[in-house]
C-alpha cells in the first residue's frame, strides 16, 4: 500500500495537444480517489500516465515514495482494471485471475489456489472454468477485480469501472466496489465521467477540465461549495442555477428580484459589482405564496415546466425571462402556469466573481 | 400464373446449368481414376484400381507429392512467422507513410511471383546459387506471398483491442510474453487462415517451380502433372485423372482439418 504523488505532471501528445498541464496531486495511502470530468478533459490520460502506459512529458509520478516516472508499467507495483475489462478470451476465469501470478513465476498449483481464494471472496467460485464470453457483464467485472486483487499491488487504477454495466447493476456494483475498497484498504484511483458515481464512491475527488484540476475535495465539499462555475455546472444531478447578479448593498439583484447576499460572501462584495449568483435547485425553496407575507429574498416567477424526479419534482420558473429551477417535495408540486416564489437558502447559496467562488 | 410457373422453370433450369458447370468436372475427377479406359466423358466407372497401381509405379509421381508438401508447408511456416511479426509491428507502431508502404508492397508482390518478373527472378536465382534449390524456391514464394499476408493479418491485428496487451503489460509481462500469451492466441484464427492460404497458393503454383527447379526429383506435383503424356504425345488420361485426384486430396483434408480446429472465433472478454 502506498500513497500516490504527482508533481507538476505534464503530458503533451505529438501534435501539441496538452492533455495534462503541470498537475500537482497527492493521494494518501488507502484513499478511494475519483478523477471526474467531461470527456476529453485528460482524466484517462492521467490514469494511464500513473500506470505508465503513457510517458509523461514533464514532472514526476511517485508511488510509495519511489519515483516511477521512467519505470515500465510492470515495475510500478500497480494494477489496473480497464474500461472493457480486457479479460483474456482464450483463458478461463482461473487462468485469467492467476495471470499476474504466472508473470511472477508462481508455480501453477500455488497460483491456481490463490486465484481460487480471491475469486471465492468475490463470489466467483462456481464460474472458475468458464471463459469470459460465457459470463455476464457483472461477472466479467468481478473477474477483472479478482485479477487485480491477485496482484497484491500497492495501488489500484480503475478506468470507468462501471460504465459497461446497465443502470440497475451499476448501482449494485457501486456499493460493492466501495465496500471492497474499504475492506482491502488499497489506494485506489478511479476515472469516471459520471458525477453521481464520484460523489457516491470517492473519499476525495478531483474535478478536471482541459488538463487541469479545477477542484480537489471530499464529495461534500465539491457538492456544497464548488470552487468555480465549471465545477458548479458539472456536479449535481440537476444543474446549479447560475444567474447573473449585481450587488446592491446587502442584497443582490437577480433577474429583477432582490435576494440577500449569501453568508459565504457576506462582506466580500463591492456595491455595484457584477457577479454570478449560484444556488442548487435542492437549496431553492419553492412556495406558491411569499413566506411571511413578504416577497423579500425570493425569486418571483411563473411555472413553465414540472419534471417528475420520483420522490420530488423539478420545477422550472420563468423569472423575468431568466430560467430558475427548484426542487419541490412530492405532493406539493405546482401546476404549469402557476405563479410561484423560489427562495434560495442563504447558507447554501454562493457567489462567483470571474468564475471563481467568492469566499473567505 | 402461367407466367410465374414458366419463370420458375426458367430459373431452376438456369441454376441446374450453372451447377452442372461446377459438378461435372468434379464428377469426372471422382469417376475417371476408377475407370479402366477413361475419356473426356463422365461415365459410370468399372471400379478398377489399375490406374492407382500405374501411378504408384510412376517414378516421380509420389515423390512429387512429397515435394509439394515440403514446399507448401515450408513456405506457409515462413510466411506465417514473418507476416505475424510484421503485421503486429505495423498494427501497433505508428509509422509515417505506413499505409502507402503496404499498398505499394501489395501491388509489387503480384509482379514478383508473376510472369512479368520471370527473367530477372531467374537471373537473380542463378547469381545467388539458388537455382534448382527447394530452399531458394521457398524463399522466393514466401517473398511473393508476404505482402498480401501482412496486409490481411494487419487488418486482423487492428481489430483486436489494445487493452488486452496493455493489461498484460501492467501485470509486468515482457513484450515476448505478451506476444506468446496474448497476441498469438487472439489472432490464431487469422494465422490459420494465412497458413491455409499460403499452402493452397504454393500447392497450385506451376510457374515458379517449373522455372527454378530443373531436377525432376525436386519438382512438385503441379509440374509433374504437366509431364503425364503417353508415348504418342497425347494426354494420358488414366494417369492424369488418378494423379489429379491424389493431388487434390491433401488440400481438401487440410481445409476440413483447419475449419474443424480453427473455424471459430473467440468472443467476449471485451465488453462492447
Amino acid at each position: 500500500m502506498a500513497a500516490i504523488e504527482l508533481r507538476r505532471l505534464t503530458k503533451v501528445y505529438p501534435g501539441g495537444v496538452k492533455a495534462l498541464d503541470a498537475l500537482d496531486l497527492v493521494i494518501p495511502d488507502g484513499e478511494f480517489f475519483a478523477l471526474l470530468g467531461p470527456s476529453g478533459c485528460g482524466k484517462t490520460t492521467l490514469l494511464r500516465t500513473i500506470a505508465g502506459l503513457e510517458t509523461a512529458t514533464g514532472g514526476a509520478v511517485v508511488i510509495g515514495e519511489r519515483d516511477v516516472t521512467s519505470v515500465q508499467p510492470g515495475g510500478r507495483d500497480i494494477a489496473m482494471v480497464f474500461q472493457d475489462y480486457a479479460l483474456f478470451p482464450h483463458m478461463d476465469v482461473t487462468d485469467n485471475v492467476a495471470y499476474p501470478l504466472r508473470i511472477k513465476k508462481v508455480a501453477k498449483a500455488e497460483r491456481h489456489r490463490r486465484a481460487g481464494e480471491v475469486a471465492a471472496r468475490l463470489g466467483l467460485e462456481h464460474l472458475m472454468d468458464r471463459r469470459p464470453g460465457q459470463l455476464s457483464g457483472g461477472q466479467q467485472q468481478r473477474v477483472a477485480l479478482a485479477r487485480v486483487m491477485a496482484t497484491q499491488a500497492q495501488a489500484f487504477l480503475f478506468d470507468e469501472p462501471l460504465s459497461n454495466l446497465d443502470a440497475r447493476l451499476r448501482l449494485e456494483a457501486r456499493t460493492f466496489l466501495k465496500k471492497l475498497q474499504r475492506e482491502l484498504g488499497v489506494t485506489t484511483v478511479f476515472v469516471t465521467h459520471d458525477q453521481a458515481e464520484a460523489l457516491a464512491m470517492a473519499d476525495r475527488m478531483a474535478v478536471m477540465e482541459a488538463g487541469v484540476i479545477r477542484q480537489i475535495g471530499t464529495p461534500a465539499e465539491v457538492f456544497q461549495r464548488p470552487a468555480n462555475t465549471f465545477v458548479a455546472g458539472f456536479i449535481g444531478s440537476t444543474p446549479m442555477n447560475l444567474l447573473d447578479a449585481v450587488v446592491r448593498g446587502d442584497t443582490l439583484e437577480v433577474a429583477g428580484c432582490a435576494v440577500p447576499v449569501p453568508d459565504s460572501a457576506a462582506g466580500l462584495l463591492a456595491d455595484g459589482e457584477k457577479v454570478v449568483y449560484g444556488v442548487r435547485p435542492e437549496y431553492n425553496a419553492y412556495a406558491p405564496k411569499p413566506a411571511e407575507g413578504s416577497s423579500e429574498g425570493a425569486l418571483a416567477g411563473k411555472v413553465v415546466i414540472v419534471e417528475n424526479l420520483g420522490a420530488s419534482h423539478l420545477v422550472t420558473l420563468d423569472v423575468n425571462d431568466v430560467t430558475v429551477q427548484a426542487v419541490v417535495p412530492e405532493g406539493s408540486e405546482p401546476a404549469v402556469g402557476d405563479e410561484g416564489f423560489a427562495a434560495p437558502r442563504r447558507d447554501r447559496a454562493l457567489v462567483y466573481r470571474d468564475g471563481e467562488l467568492v469566499t473567505r | 400464373m402461367t407466367r410465374f410457373v414458366l419463370g420458375r422453370i426458367g430459373f431452376y433450369t438456369l441454376i441446374a446449368v450453372l451447377l452442372a458447370f461446377f459438378t461435372i468436372p468434379l464428377l469426372w475427377l471422382a469417376a475417371a481414376p476408377l475407370t479402366s479406359d477413361p475419356t473426356y466423358e463422365v461415365r459410370v466407372p468399372d471400379f478398377t484400381f489399375d490406374n492407382f497401381q500405374a501411378i504408384l509405379d510412376h517414378p516421380y509421381a509420389l515423390p512429387s507429392l512429397y515435394n509439394s508438401l515440403l514446399l507448401s508447408i515450408g513456405t506457409a511456416l515462413l510466411v506465417v512467422a514473418l507476416s505475424a511479426l510484421a503485421a503486429y509491428a505495423l498494427s501497433r507502431v505508428r509509422l509515417p507513410g505506413r499505409d502507402a508502404l503496404l499498398y505499394a508492397l501489395l501491388l509489387l508482390s503480384s509482379i514478383i511471383t508473376g510472369t512479368a518478373a520471370m527473367v530477372p527472378l531467374f537471373q537473380l536465382a542463378v547469381e545467388l546459387g539458388l537455382i534448382d534449390s527447394q530452399l531458394g524456391l521457398i524463399l522466393i514464394l514466401s517473398g511473393g506471398l508476404l505482402p498480401a499476408a501482412i496486409f490481411m493479418l494487419k487488418d486482423f491485428m487492428d481489430s483486436t483491442p489494445k487493452s488486452y496487451e496493455e493489461s498484460a503489460r501492467v501485470f509486468g509481462a515482457s513484450p515476448l510474453q505478451i506476444v506468446a500469451h496474448v497476441v498469438v492466441p487472439l489472432v490464431r484464427p487469422g494465422l490459420a487462415t494465412i497458413a491455409v492460404w499460403a499452402v493452397a497458393n504454393v500447392w497450385g503454383n506451376f510457374l515458379m517451380p517449373y522455372l527454378l527447379l530443373s531436377d525432376v526429383e525436386k519438382q512438385p506435383a503441379a509440374v509433374i502433372m504437366y509431364t503425364l503424356y503417353t508415348e504418342g504425345g497425347q494426354a494420358n488420361l488414366r494417369l492424369l485423372s488418378t494423379f489429379g485426384l491424389l493431388y487434390s486430396i491433401p488440400v481438401v483434408l487440410m481445409y476440413l482439418f483447419v475449419s474443424k480446429k480453427y473455424g471459430f472465433r473467440f468472443h467476449g472478454g471485451i465488453k462492447r
